[in-house]
């Protein structure tokens, strides 16, 4: 899941390998840190900004637990470097619930127990809302489709895909 | 019973869930916290030769590298007993670093800290190791000639044979015999979060976050290895990743954070890769099974021998006991079953969920499918008519509810409608079929006494503490249900708290316990606690309910009211504040029966599935399952639905699916990521139903509640491949069912 590099300020020069400083966009708020070139997104967020909603399942790019979004777009934070977020906006599950008020999806998750350890909910989750943005819940074989990066070890699914169908539904012809 | 009892109501955690704000083992914030990796030997078996340490010491943020050369000797040598015993349970009898000998491959022979994780893998990548290596033997196949029957499993607690009659006479005198052999792959527990383990010193203490299910035998196996006393070592997990039998027992990597930060004196996290978590935590073995039936023509069994192989490591005998649910859900007076083990170079399997029964019942329930066939009767009506109403010992059983199980799960796949013929039923390129099998999990009191605390503050606000996990089973909010109920108060005034070994004692949520031991030493806490404060109360003479009989006091919504007069009444918190009473509390416990009770103990269920197989590729897609448990007092039907629904689509994981092989070149495991060790994803799950049977149970605990774990895996892979079976015509007798074993005609049988 590459970045979409057309709207990002030139970044010039070589950086590294040492620690340089970046400024992170998170959630509307702008972080100044030092990082090395090798971290990826998903480390910086949960160690170097405390912001460890997004999870780590296997650092490989096949499990979808550290889903995030850059510039609204689905994006593996594992297998993408910090750095290159630069001047691009992150959102994380930590974003998401309003001024205390949990996102529709997110209470739809609740209701329908859609998680049992929560260790990939963040994930599915933000897979999950932007399914919708993405025009791909249309059927039960979309959704079953789109959110499959997704993997729920405890096997929540079919409660996974009754929330998202009652979002949809909801969602005024949305 | 207070309506809150049974009510589905929403996981008290979710919101914690669904925003990420619950913090899991890996998650905690220390100041100058360090980074632990671990590198694994590269040779099944021999001994590390050399280890350079110069190029991953320059590489920079490097604050130590332990190996077998700097590693403290552990105090006391690991013995393997499984957690729910309530003693030291590490996952197998050694310990790594200990000398230069390499038993498995992947076992740590390093461990680097760093100050970041780029760091310590960075530095991993650098350390220089030399091995000699030696020819091992890593799976049946290359073991197959050194195979011995076991006596026991589970370090002497179980037997590894249970004979009764005369099986051998029995099948040569049955009028109709089914023999049937199998073999299974290996399958590994994959939880999303992978076992991590942070570790703090504060001078002689020790503090582990720690991702386990069982905080006490985390608590209980790192003070026996490193020698120190169990006040010392406090435990701590808020919220883990899943386990499903991965953090059932105590793995290396745990006592290993532990030395590690002690040797560079600061906290230290270690976190398995995904990959290390194929080779560090157990696995379910790979095995072979055989299952000979005998029946009379009417359908009567009457003789089962069940045998299994399997292979373990050098040091433990070791085998997920397959033969407990064959010796007794199914009357019979000639019974065999056997474990035999071969000694091979991997690391010690472990229990992954529905341990032994969910590969047990595959090869019983798909044989009894064979047996109906053969008979030509119906494969529902052929199990209950041999189900008893007694296990093998002639005891009752604590409660049943199998034939009314199979019963509602017939009419919810629609059984009624089901031409038995195979392979006559099209659907353009898909062969159409269904299937049935029984499910059965033991109940096993193993566990030594259990504990809880009740806390009442003079507000009406309650704490009920015990020292459980939460990894998705829905502890904490059940536990707010029974606790609710218990004192008679209404749930938003309380506040479940555990994962701590400062609270009160329950043993390790393994072998679909949990439920019933947590819930009834909470149940106890909490009645405990509302007859201290009723006794308070008819005491007082300044109380309206003073002088009343206690037996006449009914609780409810944080009040006190007679029974005889409902006008009478009055609140804990106006007790408690008039008494200048700040808070009252109860520890309650619960003994377990003893392990030899005079009933049968199993949770029963019945497993149907509809498949559709591609006649051309040999894919099977399952497009319909329903189960029916009957598990006993329900504490709450979203949570207990949606861990069973887990359990069944585990079931269709490990039957078509899941499966991993030893490289008998390398003797390293072919898989180890997501991306080739498949699991169920959203596109795998079909229309599936979950029902419960309504049964009673006053024996195995004061609430009647049995476990949902694991029975919900339970015959659900023998369903599955008994719907092939009728789509195709074709007996599958390898795991997983994959497009190559189906268009082979079915495997190994």
């Amino acid at each position: 899941m590459a970045i979409n590099q057309s709207t990002a300020p030139a970044v010039t020069g070589v950086r590294g390998p040492e620690r340089e400083p970046v400024t992170l966009d998170v959630n509307g708020s702008t972080f100044p840190i030092e990082l090395e070139p090798r971290v990826s997104l998903l480390d910086a967020l949960r160690e170097h900004l405390d912001l460890t909603g997004t999870k780590k399942g296997c650092d490989q790019g096949t499990c979808g637990a550290c889903t995030v979004w850059v510039d609204g777009r689905r994006v593996l934070s594992c297998l993408t470097l910090a750095m290159s977020c630069e001047g691009h906006q992150v959102s994380t599950i930590e974003g998401i619930a309003q001024d205390g008020e949990l996102h529709p999806m997110q209470q739809a998750f609740v209701d329908h127990d859609a998680f049992q350890c929560g260790y990939c909910t963040p994930g599915q989750i933000m897979s999950a809302i932007a399914l919708l943005r993405e025009g791909n819940a249309t059927t039960d074989a979309d959704i079953a489709e789109h959110m499959s990066g997704n993997i729920c070890r405890c096997q929540a699914y079919p409660n996974i895909h009754a929330a998202i169908r009652e979002v949809r539904d909801a969602d005024d012809g949305g | 019973m207070s309506p809150v009892l049974g009510k589905p109501v929403n996981r008290v955690d979710g919101p914690d869930k669904v925003t990420g704000t619950g913090r899991y083992c890996g998650e905690i914030v220390l100041p100058g916290l360090a980074y632990g990796l671990i590198v694994g030997a590269d040779v099944a078996k021999g001994r590390v030769v050399s280890i350079d340490e110069s190029a991953a010491r320059a590489a920079g943020g490097v604050y130590g590298i332990l190996t077998h050369r700097n590693t403290p000797k552990v105090a006391n040598a690991p013995h393997l007993i499984p957690s729910l015993a309530g003693q030291p349970a590490p996952g197998e009898s050694f310990f790594p670093m200990q000398d230069d000998v390499v038993h498995y491959w992947g076992q740590p022979v390093a461990l680097v800290v760093a100050d970041s994780l780029e760091s310590a893998a960075h530095a991993a990548a650098l350390l220089d190791i030399t091995y000699e290596e030696s020819p091992a033997v890593a799976t049946i196949e290359d073991g197959r000639k050194s195979a011995y029957e076991a006596e026991t499993l589970f370090g002497g607690l179980m037997p590894a044979r249970d004979e009764r009659g005369d099986v051998t006479a029995a099948l040569a005198a049955a009028e109709v015999t089914v023999d049937a052999s199998y073999r299974y792959a290996a399958n590994h527990h994959n939880p999303l979060e992978t076992s991590v383990t942070t570790a703090q010193w504060d001078g002689d203490r020790l503090t582990l976050w720690d991702s386990t299910m069982g905080v006490r035998a985390s608590q209980l196996t790192v003070a026996s290895l490193l020698g120190i006393p169990l006040s010392d070592v406090r435990v701590i997990t808020h919220f883990v990743g899943g386990g499903f039998g991965s953090k059932a027992m105590v793995w290396p990597h745990v006592t290993l954070a532990a030395m590690a930060a002690r040797h560079v004196g600061r906290p230290v996290r270690l976190t398995l890769t995904r990959p290390q978590s194929f080779t560090s935590n157990g696995h379910r073995e790979e095995q072979e099974q055989r299952i000979t039936l005998g029946a009379g023509r009417d359908g009567r069994l009457t003789a089962i021998r069940h045998q299994k192989l399997s292979i373990t490591s050098s040091f433990d005998d070791w085998a997920e006991p397959a033969t407990g649910v064959s010796t007794q859900i199914y009357g019979c007076d000639n019974y065999l079953g056997s474990h035999s083990l071969i000694k091979g170079n991997t690391m010690t399997p472990t229990f992954t969920r529905a341990p032994g029964e969910s590969l047990g019942s595959f090869s019983l329930e798909t044989a009894m499918d064979r047996l109906a066939y053969e008979l030509g009767m119906d494969p529902v009506e052929l199990r209950i008519m041999n189900h008893p109403p007694v296990d093998n010992h002639g005891n009752p059983w604590s409660s049943d509810g199998m034939a009314d199980c199979l019963r509602r799960g017939a009419e919810l796949i629609g059984w009624a409608d089901r031409d038995p013929t195979p392979g006559v039923r099209q659907e353009g390129d898909n062969l159409i079929g269904t299937g049935v099998a029984g499910a059965g999990y033991p109940v096993a009191f193993m566990m030594p006494v259990q504990h809880a605390r009740a806390r009442i503050f003079n507000d009406g606000s309650v704490v009920i503490q015990t020292s459980a996990q939460e990894f998705g089973i829905g502890v904490t909010t059940s536990m707010s249900q029974v606790g609710a109920d218990g004192l008679g108060v209404d749930m938003d005034v309380l506040r479940f708290e555990a994962g701590d070994t400062d609270l009160p004692n329950t043993t390790s949520a393994v072998g679909s316990m949990g439920a019933t031991m947590q819930s009834s030493a909470v149940h106890n806490a909490a009645r405990t606690l509302r007859n201290e404060l009723i006794a308070h109360a008819v005491a007082d003479d300044k109380s309206p309910l003073h002088g009343l009989s206690p037996s006449s006091v009914r609780v409810a919504d944080g009040r006190m009211t007679s029974t005889l007069d409902p006008s009478i009444s009055e609140s804990y918190a106006d007790m408690l504040q008039r008494n200048r009473l700040l808070d009252l509390e109860a520890l309650g416990s619960w003994t377990p029966p003893p392990f030899t009770t005079p009933h049968g103990l199993l949770t029963f269920g019945a497993q149907f599935a509809e498949v559709a197989v591609d006649k051309d590729l040999g894919l099977v897609r399952v497009r319909r399952m329903a189960g029916v448990f009957a598990p006993g007092r329900v504490l709450n039907p979203k949570l207990a639905r949606s861990q069973l629904l887990g359990g069944m689509l585990w079931g269709l994981g490990q039957a078509l699916l899941e499966g991993n092989q030893i490289d008998r070149q390398s003797g390293r495991w072919a898989l180890n990521n997501l991306g080739e060790y498949l699991v169920p994803v959203h596109a795998d799950i079909p229309d599936i139903q979950v029902e419960f049977v309504e049964v009673e149970d006053d024996v195995v605990g004061p609430l009647g509640v049995k476990g949902v774990g694991e029975v919900g895996q339970v015959g659900a892979a023998a369903a599955i491949a008994n719907a092939v079976f009728h789509a195709t015509g074709r007996r599958m007798s390898e795991l997983p069912m994959t497009a190559e074993v189906v268009m082979n005609g079915g495997g190994a049988g």
